[in-house]
């Protein structure tokens, strides 16, 4: 059997990759220090937040839906982790419960909205976001939270973030070098692998992927599709939550400034993580590449002293050609969402 | 002597490895019926394609009336009197538009005035319509219309056209006898008109009623053409499958002891009850038209939809599945019709598409699946049923449509189960496809019961040791498939259900 090499199956396969590994070497020619291991450590760190909201949005959009409320369900834990320890002046363990919790119940709240109520997975969340932008600003008035900040009662917060919370966001390990690697890294390792092992190696990711090619075939063959679908949305509020929890924890006060992009640069990894390796459909391991190509292509940018304005707009290029490859060259039409 | 209408010569067409056309030499004379035969994969549907310009051709010469035809895109074909009607309904029409619109709807893509009169637009609407025989009210959304009423807006848009070659593909699978019939006088009437037609069917009896010539098809090259007064239909299957086909022999086995039973069962609030039981080692099917609930009783059983009265029972104790997940696990399984939006898992492999419904039997600790235990069930499937592909890893799309069903059959087969129900497991499959899947079903019997839902007498006749007949959500004839009189069994398919209790 003759296999003749074919340059598009190989530009749809190893494109992206290719690419990732000429911008390193592009960007370390123009810039010696863009190769170095504290500035390879730099680029992780700066991902792992939207890497992880990008992980729970793969996780919807392998169902065939679709969590626009990451970026605002990561907001709100922050500013509930704030608002647990800096005014009701809790610890660390019920900072972080407080807000997982939160997370898991907006996502069940989200699935339910979709199966139950059968709104539209991009409406439903969409509203989900715009509820939360809102409700998060409610208990302080729309101010930042920090310790010494006076409250609407009159009395002044006395609590403060936990050493303990704060080492989530800001504390290194050392490896190779003294105080290397961020904690939010490994976070970022951990949660890429357990998805990816979730997604790929379980039945229950397998059941997922039927559901999101096929829903009512999957249903026929006897599956809760109704169940999935929530657990995607579950799981993608949980992670969001966790990726609001990190941020909190290395901003070390309630900012609600904070985390305006989370959700554009989230989906954006989770899209591009569609053209590695010519998977046309969605993946941990492609969503995990996908974030690591924009926060690649951020630090050589910051770094060659691009200005800012033009990175959203690099962003905006890079998700359009990382789409042409999925939907266009594969020629597999992609993934019929609605 | 008519003039020929479509003159094809060395026609080719290949898809990467694959060689679909491999030269096909075909004259379609104008005024006559020619039946196109193959087996699925045989290329059929990219003959189709290449004509109706939805793909183009490698090499080889086809002319229409003489002049060169070559058609870029489907909107090229139409314009040069091509005209399909596909075998997916609903490719053919707007669902949410009007009658109206969808009749006029090339007109509208066209477009000469900006602004739309309504009246004008009804009129010419209603002309067209009552050209083929389509009695409904143009101001009606399509989608509230009934499948063959559909259909005759997709032909009567085509025809608004003057066609010079009519292509349908399978276009009675869907349809009810009465329905069926229309259509064939509306056939009748183009082919007296000078149109040349080209039927692709699996169905004899649709064959027999209309073919003036059959053509058959094997590998990319035509096999075989008869015409004349008798046409060898014989013979034009042999040319198709390049074999032989034998005659199936049902030797009914004895019945085993009882699995389902149902007692006074009402699917609807106005149907009558019927009383039925399935037992071990018996493969029942039901015969009855389109929408007679055939596949409400099978939705009852498999815990998609509730009966409305009456009890039923598995092995013995009292069994209403709340959903198809609870169906399963009590060993009631459904293959159900229409693969590819029930059944097919488009983005899967074989392998994948197979172990679907029983994932937990191939996962260990942690839901863990363990890839050589689902590679095992497939490649034994694969081989059992006869499953022609390269490898087990292979997209289930890449298939021919008998071999896609032959996957999501087995997916059913291979675990045991208490009662197999199969809807039209025989759609869109070819004989020798067919014969496989039937053997089967039949081989694996012994230890459950089967039921197969199929509209066609004749691949009930092929399979079954008892055939039931269903009519308005009732069973209204049994016949025990040995001697059977099918006039009594015709007669009992058309006839209103009123009074009769099986």
């Amino acid at each position: 059997m003759k296999r003749d090499f074919n340059f598009t199956d190989f530009a749809i396969r190893y494109g992206f990759l290719i690419l990732m590994a000429g911008l390193v070497i592009g960007f370390s020619i123009a810039q010696p220090a863009f190769l170095t291991a504290r500035s390879g450590v730099f680029i992780l760190q700066s991902v792992a937040i939207t890497g992880i909201l990008a992980l729970g949005v793969t996780a919807t959009l392998v169902v065939g839906g679709f969590d626009l409320s990451i970026g605002a369900v990561a907001t709100s834990a922050l500013m509930l982790s704030a608002y647990t320890m800096v005014i009701w002046d809790l610890g660390a363990v019920e900072a972080v419960v407080f807000c997982l919790a939160m997370g898991a119940f907006v996502g069940l709240v989200n699935g339910l909205l979709i199966v139950k109520m059968r709104v539209p997975d991009l409406l439903a969340t969409l509203g989900m976001m715009f509820l939360l932008m809102g409700l998060q600003r409610i208990p302080t008035e729309g101010n930042s939270i920090s310790t010494g900040m006076s409250l609407p009662d009159g009395s002044t917060a006395s609590g403060v973030f936990s050493p303990g919370f704060l080492m989530l966001g800001r504390h290194r390990l050392d490896f190779i070098l003294d105080d290397l690697v961020p904690l939010s890294v490994v976070f970022l390792i951990v949660i890429a692998l357990l998805v990816w092992g979730f997604l790929e190696l379980t039945r229950h990711g397998r059941v997922m992927y039927a559901i999101g090619s096929n829903a009512k075939a999957a249903s026929l063959a006897g599956i809760n599709v109704n169940f999935y679908r929530v657990l995607a949305y579950v799981i993608s509020g949980t992670l969001a939550s966790f990726g609001g929890i990190l941020l909190s924890a290395r901003l070390g006060r309630g900012d609600v400034a904070s985390g305006n992009n989370l959700l554009l640069d989230a989906v954006a990894a989770a899209l591009i993580g569609f053209a590695v390796l010519g998977a046309a459909k969605p993946n941990a391991f492609g969503t995990a590449i996908g974030a690591l190509f924009v926060g690649i292509l951020l630090q050589g940018l910051t770094m060659l002293n691009a200005p800012y304005y033009t990175q959203d707009f690099i962003k905006g290029a890079v998700l359009v050609v990382a789409l042409v490859f999925t939907f266009a060259l594969s020629g597999r039409g992609g993934r019929a969402r609605g | 002597m008519p003039q020929d209408a479509i003159v094809i010569t060395g026609l080719t067409r290949s898809f990467a490895r694959n060689h679909v056309l491999r030269g096909v030499n075909l004259t379609l004379p104008a005024g006559k019926v020619t039946v196109l035969m193959g087996a699925n994969g045989a290329g059929k549907s990219t003959l189709v394609k290449i004509l109706c310009g939805v793909q183009r051709r490698d090499a080889g010469q086809i002319t229409l009336d003489g002049m060169p035809f070559d058609p870029p895109d489907p909107a090229a074909a139409l314009r040069a009197g091509v005209v399909t009607v596909h075998q997916n309904i609903n490719d053919g029409v707007a669902p949410d538009l009007d009658v109206a619109s969808n009749l006029l709807l090339d007109e509208l893509a066209a477009g000469s005035s900006f602004f739309l009169n309504t009246r004008r637009m009804r009129e010419e609407a209603r002309r067209i319509a009552g050209a083929v025989g389509l009695e409904v009210d143009v101001s009606r959304p399509v989608r509230e219309l009934v499948l063959a009423d559909r259909q005759l807006v997709s032909i009567a848009r085509a025809m608004s056209h003057h066609p010079r070659l009519l292509i349908l593909d399978e276009p009675t699978s869907s349809l009810s006898a009465a329905e069926t019939e229309r259509l064939f006088t509306l056939i009748d009437r183009l082919r007296a008109e000078g149109v040349a037609i080209l039927y692709i069917s699996h169905r004899m009896s649709d064959i027999r009623r209309l073919a003036d010539r059959i053509v058959s098809m094997r590998d990319g090259q035509i096999s075989g053409q008869f015409e004349g007064d008798t046409l060898d239909y014989a013979g034009a299957v042999r040319a198709m499958l390049g074999h032989e086909i034998t005659e199936v022999d049902i030797a009914i086995p004895p019945q085993g002891r009882a699995v389902i039973e149902a007692r006074a069962l009402r699917l609807r609030p106005d149907s009558v009850p019927f009383d039925l039981s399935l037992h071990e080692n018996e493969v029942v099917a039901i015969t009855g038209l389109v929408g007679s609930g055939k596949s409400a009783f099978a939705e009852v059983l498999y815990g998609v939809s509730r009966a409305v009265g009456g009890q039923i029972t598995l092995d013995g104790s009292a069994y209403t599945p709340q959903n198809p997940g609870v169906a399963v696990k009590a060993g009631v399984f459904l293959s159900a019709k229409d693969r590819l939006l029930n059944a097919v898992i488009p983005e899967f492999d074989i392998t994948r598409n197979m172990t679907l419904p029983f994932l937990s039997r191939h996962a260990g600790l942690l839901a863990l699946l363990r890839p050589g235990s689902e590679r095992g069930t497939a490649t034994r499937m694969i081989g059992e049923m006869g499953v022609v592909c390269q490898s087990p890893k292979d997209s289930i799309l890449t298939l021919s449509g008998g071999n896609q069903q032959k996957v999501v059959v087995a997916r059913w087969l291979a675990e045991a189960s208490r009662l197999l129900i199969l809807d039209e497991p025989f759609q869109g499959v070819d004989i020798q496809a067919r014969r496989d899947i039937g053997r089967h079903i039949r081989a694996s019997a012994s230890g459950r019961a089967t039921l197969v839902l199929c509209a066609e007498i004749d691949e009930a006749l092929e399979v079954a040791d008892r055939i039931l007949v269903m009519s308005e959500h009732s069973i209204i004839g049994a016949h025990r498939n040995q001697n059977i009189d099918l006039g009594l069994v015709m007669a009992q398919v058309t006839e209103s259900a009123a009074g009769h209790v099986a």
